[in-house]
Parts: C-alpha cells; structure tokens; sequence
C-alpha cells in the first residue's frame, strides 16, 4: 500500500512537492521513513495532517491516507 | 443608520442578503487592530477602511522603503522614509473620513502588546516575523481576543480564525507549539514574494474580519487553509487542540511580561556576528576570505571589496578553497550568512576564525551609504 505525500512550503525544497510512500502503517513510521530519505527534514519543524485533519500524536495510515506536510510561515 | 451620505457609500453592500443596515451597523460598531502594516496589512486595511470598520488601530515601527512598494501598494514613492503606520493613518483617512483611525508608530513588545490590544475586539496578526507572531498569540488567548491570523512565504499563503473565546478554542500553537529558530526559515527579504499573493491573502483576512464583525457566512474558525499562487490549489485542514498549547502559554499577565519572544525564535550563535562597522574594518585589514553565500544570480552584486561567491548549498564541499584564517559570511540580510557559518565551525572547528555579517549586504550597504553622507 502508499501513502500520498503532499508537501508545503520551503520543505517542497527539500523533499520535492509531493511523492508516496509504501509500507507505511503510521505517522510515526512515515516521519521516520520520510527523515532516513530526506535527513534535512529532521532539522525543521512542520505540522503534519492525515486526510485534512491536523494530527498531534501518531495516526493509524491506511492505503487511502494523504497526508500533509506544512511548515510554518513567517512573511507578511 | 439615518444619514443618507453614509447609505449611500455603503449601499452595494447594505443590500445584500444577510448583511443589511443591521449588518452595517454592526461594522461601525467595531474595533479593529492590524499589527504590521506591510505586506497582509495594507490591503487588509484598505478593504476594512472602505467597508465601514468604525475604530482602526494599525501598529508598526517600520517606515516605507521602495522594496516595499511592489506589493504595500497604499504607499507612493513619496512616502518613503516616512513612518508606516503614520502614512497609512493620513491615506486611509482620506478613503473614509467617517471612521476613526488610531495610530501607533511603536514596535509592539510585551510591554504594551496587553494594552494596545485590550483596546479592540479582533486582532489581525500581518506581521513578519516568529517573535512577534507568538506573542500576539499568546496575548489573544491570554485576553480571549480573536486572532485573525495570515502569513506568507514565496508563492503560498497561510490563513486561519482563532476564536479564543473558550479554553478549548484552537490556537496557533496547536498547529506549531515551539516557535522555530528565525533562520530556519527564510523571511521575505531572504526568500522573495510576490507582489499579488500578500495583497490577496491580505484582503481574505479583512474578508474574514467582515464576516466575523457581520456574523455572516463560515469564517475560518479551527480550520487552515493554504492557497498557492502558482497552481491557484487551495487546500484546507481542520485543526484540533493540542495537549501541549497551553502549557506554553503564559497563564497571565506577569508571567507574559516575563516571557522573552525575541529569545524564544533567536539564532544558537556558531562563530560570531559583526555589525557592518567591523565588518568594513576587517576588509580594511586584509587577510580574510569574505564568501558570498547567495545565489549566483541576486542582486546586489558586490564589488566594493575581494570575495569569492559559493551559494550556500555548495559550501560543504567548495572549503578547500579557503587560505584565510579568519572567515567572514555574508548574504542579502544575515541569516543564511549565519547558517553557513555554522556549517563553517562544524568543518573548521578552532582552526579558523568564522564570523558572519549580521544585517547582511544590504544593512552594510546601508550604513556605507550613511557612513557618506
């Protein structure tokens, strides 16, 4: 199963703006998997969202998941 | 609403279904602070100006520059060098003479943020930086003011209401508990914005405002949305409260006093930041390697003094080149200056000295173009 990866912001520079990822049964298990590719990520700090909804704590994937990465704005 | 002039200039929206006199009035009825006067803020004033918001309060330190000018269109040539919030104040009084503007030409700090925002019923956050951005959130929930909150980077922005009326109402840091370190991610001056996408997102918070003040339609309340101006995708997730929120925010007043924002967001120093005056000093002297971090392609260029142009992102592996003992760092306004040194002293450690020009090319050539008058 894969995951749909949307990704916002200046991470786009970083992990590119949207990518999925296979074998994937949690957040957690995807901000890992996401930090061993992408290791630039683990030093910023971003907001993550399963299926529109913004998650606090690890969320249970399944194969229909998007999720959403947001890091946060500063500029006005 | 008995005055024809003041039917008259608000007819177009008076008639519309939901919103009425009624609606109107209540417009007039209320207070409004924008903090920040720049990008999100000037075309948020405007919208609120010409749509009838009775008390307009707009706060900033800032004066007009011309950079300002591609995207602070309330503001001409003219007015550059002059006090934005003053500015702002004379130009939007002359669109509507009939509501009261109240200007504050002060940067806002703990000190008088619980004043100054105690004065309004709906707070706008159109400021540019992280300090100052938690702050007035903290302050709003400290005061249960609504939080009309937006901000931007590059081609995207972002948007949401915090109703801050109940201890479960979503707040900023529900999405983002910690600030992050203000170098970690690039402001306007670093990144660039295009001029339209402040000027849209600016106007949806005064849309928001509206709708907030006339109790119309679905305002944003515990929901983000994220609009790109590139691909005009917009995207919109619902927030939920966090367990840590509160916790972080001081639980009244002297403990938010006590709380230093400028602190929180502030850079870990590796290697030193000069001020444009040592820095000048050092070139004098000699013997140093003075490397451009920047692009190779951002202005300005700079060929007042020797320095070798190694864009950040290849820095890493470009160190063999440098003979000096003493390095210095620059970039357009010193903060992807500070990274690199910091990339610098993990390399080098003690063996060089590294030091990174704080308020960039543009702050030296500032103080240069003083330094001559």
């Amino acid at each position: 199963m894969a995951v749909e990866i949307i990704i916002f912001g200046q991470l786009a520079d970083i992990a590119g703006s949207s990518l999925s990822m296979e074998n994937v049964g949690d957040t957690d298990a995807l901000v890992s998997g996401l930090h061993k590719l992408y290791p630039a990520l683990a030093d910023v700090k971003y907001l993550i969202a399963v299926n529109k909804s913004v998650v606090n704590e690890n969320t249970i994937l399944n194969e229909n998941s998007v999720v959403a990465l947001l890091p946060p704005f500063s500029g006005g | 609403m008995d005055n024809k002039k003041l039917y008259d200039r608000y007819q177009r929206q008076l008639v519309l279904p939901g919103f009425g006199v009624e609606g109107q009035q209540k417009l007039l009825n209320a207070k409004v602070l924008v903090i920040g006067a720049g990008g999100l803020g000037c075309p948020a004033l405007q919208y609120l100006t010409a749509a009838g918001i009775g008390t307009i309060g707009i706060i900033d330190d800032d004066v007009v520059a011309l950079n300002n000018l591609h995207r602070q269109v309330l503001y001409s040539e003219s007015d550059i060098g002059f006090s934005k919030a003053e500015r702002a104040s004379v130009i939007l009084q002359q669109l509507n003479p009939g509501i009261k503007i109240i200007s504050y030409n002060e940067r806002l700090t703990t000190k008088n943020a619980l004043i100054v925002l105690d004065e309004f019923d709906i707070i706008m956050d159109g400021t540019d930086n992280f300090s100052t951005r938690y702050m007035i959130n903290d302050a709003c929930v400290l005061l249960k003011k609504t939080l009309v909150y937006a901000a931007i980077s590059q081609f995207e922005g972002q948007l949401s209401v915090f109703r801050n009326e109940q201890d479960d109402d979503v707040n900023y840091r529900d999405m983002f508990p910690e600030p992050p370190r203000e170098t970690d991610v690039l402001n306007c001056a670093e990144a660039g914005v295009l001029g339209t996408l402040p000027g849209m997102i600016g106007m949806m918070m005064a849309n928001e405002t509206i709708k907030l003040i006339a109790g119309i339609g679905e305002p944003l309340v515990g929901q983000l949305l994220i609009y790109n101006a590139l691909n005009n995708h917009f995207y919109q997730l619902s927030l939920s409260p966090g367990d840590k929120s509160h916790s972080l925010i001081p639980r009244n007043e002297s403990e938010f006093l006590k709380t230093d924002y400028e602190w929180l967001c502030s850079s870990p120093i590796a290697g030193e930041e000069i001020d444009a005056q040592s820095f000048s000093d050092f070139i004098a002297k000699g013997n140093v390697d003075v490397i451009d971090v920047r692009e190779l392609n951002e202005f300005p260029q700079v060929n007042e003094f020797p320095n070798i142009k190694i864009p950040l992102v290849q820095l890493k592996d470009k160190t063999g080149i440098l003979n000096s003992d003493s390095i210095i760092t620059f970039c357009q306004t010193g903060s992807r200056s500070l990274q690199a040194a910091k990339i610098l002293s993990s390399i080098f450690g003690d063996k060089k000295k590294i030091y990174s020009l704080r308020g960039g090319i543009l702050g030296w050539k500032q103080d240069q173009a003083k330094q001559s008058v």
